[in-house]
């Protein structure tokens, strides 16, 4: 089964995301915690995409595809602005003691993501960054 | 996501309900940056109709911990639903944060 979405660079449109993937994983038949860790891997990369990227443009827009074949589920978000952003895709353990006492607010959605997700990987595709990730679902 | 505060003696209970993302995030910040918040022991997080975090809201908590230590504030959470939860293990903040099942023993920690 897929699905596919395409969202203005607006964060009031992450609601919209979650809910999407959220209602793909239920028609799926997976428990509310896996649903949840997908969901919030995907809207930690939307989110950093419509602020970094895009810096917030809602003229520019992203393009999700969710494709569930067994086990395996495959997303791709495509990101249509002119800027590349290619982020390592899995990333170091925060210093989460450190970013307390430095009164931190950034830097843990991409750990997040890293910790949720089998596969987080950036690349360039006709001018555009694309973002894959998979996870195999218990 | 709204944000009722609720206080009582020495104890202010923030009631979140509602998604805390990238686009709410704002709404919490700004309740826990209120200079009062330093006269209360403690600031008990009611997460019962807290249905979803991000690293955004994650945040909001973290940037204001220290301060709240320093002033000697206890953040206590409670009624944490488990896929929030989850949230806060994968990143090991269960750990660091005070999380107890309860308001009784969010009032006794």
């Amino acid at each position: 089964m897929q699905d596919r979405i395409r969202i203005t660079c607006s964060r009031q449109n992450l609601q919209q995301v979650r809910d999407f993937v959220r209602g793909f994983l239920v028609s799926a038949q997976r428990s509310e915690l896996v649903i949840n860790q997908v969901v919030l891997a995907v809207d930690e990369v939307v989110a950093n995409f419509i602020i970094h990227a895009n810096g917030e443009d809602a003229t520019q827009f992203l393009d999700l595809l969710l494709v569930l074949a067994g086990h395996n589920l495959d997303i791709e978000i495509e990101d249509h602005g002119s800027t590349l952003f290619l982020p390592a895709g899995k990333v170091a353990n925060p210093d989460l003691r450190a970013y307390i006492q430095q009164g931190r607010k950034g830097g843990m959605g991409m750990a997040l993501v890293s910790r949720i997700m089998d596969q987080v990987e950036f690349f360039e595709r006709n001018s555009h960054t694309v973002c894959h990730l998979s996870k195999t679902l218990p | 996501m709204k944000v009722t505060a609720q206080p009582a003696d020495s104890t202010l209970t923030l009631i979140l309900d509602g998604e805390l993302d990238a686009s709410s995030a704002v709404v919490l910040d700004t309740e826990l940056n209120k200079p009062e918040l330093l006269k209360y022991k403690k600031v008990l997080i009611d997460c019962q109709r807290l249905s979803y975090i991000s690293s955004a809201g994650l945040g909001v908590f973290i940037s204001h911990l220290q301060r709240l230590q320093d002033a000697n504030v206890k953040l206590v959470f409670f009624n944490m639903q488990e896929k929030v939860f989850n949230v806060f293990e994968i990143l090991g903040l269960d750990s660091l944060m005070n999380i107890v099942p309860t308001q009784e023993a969010a009032l006794a920690a």
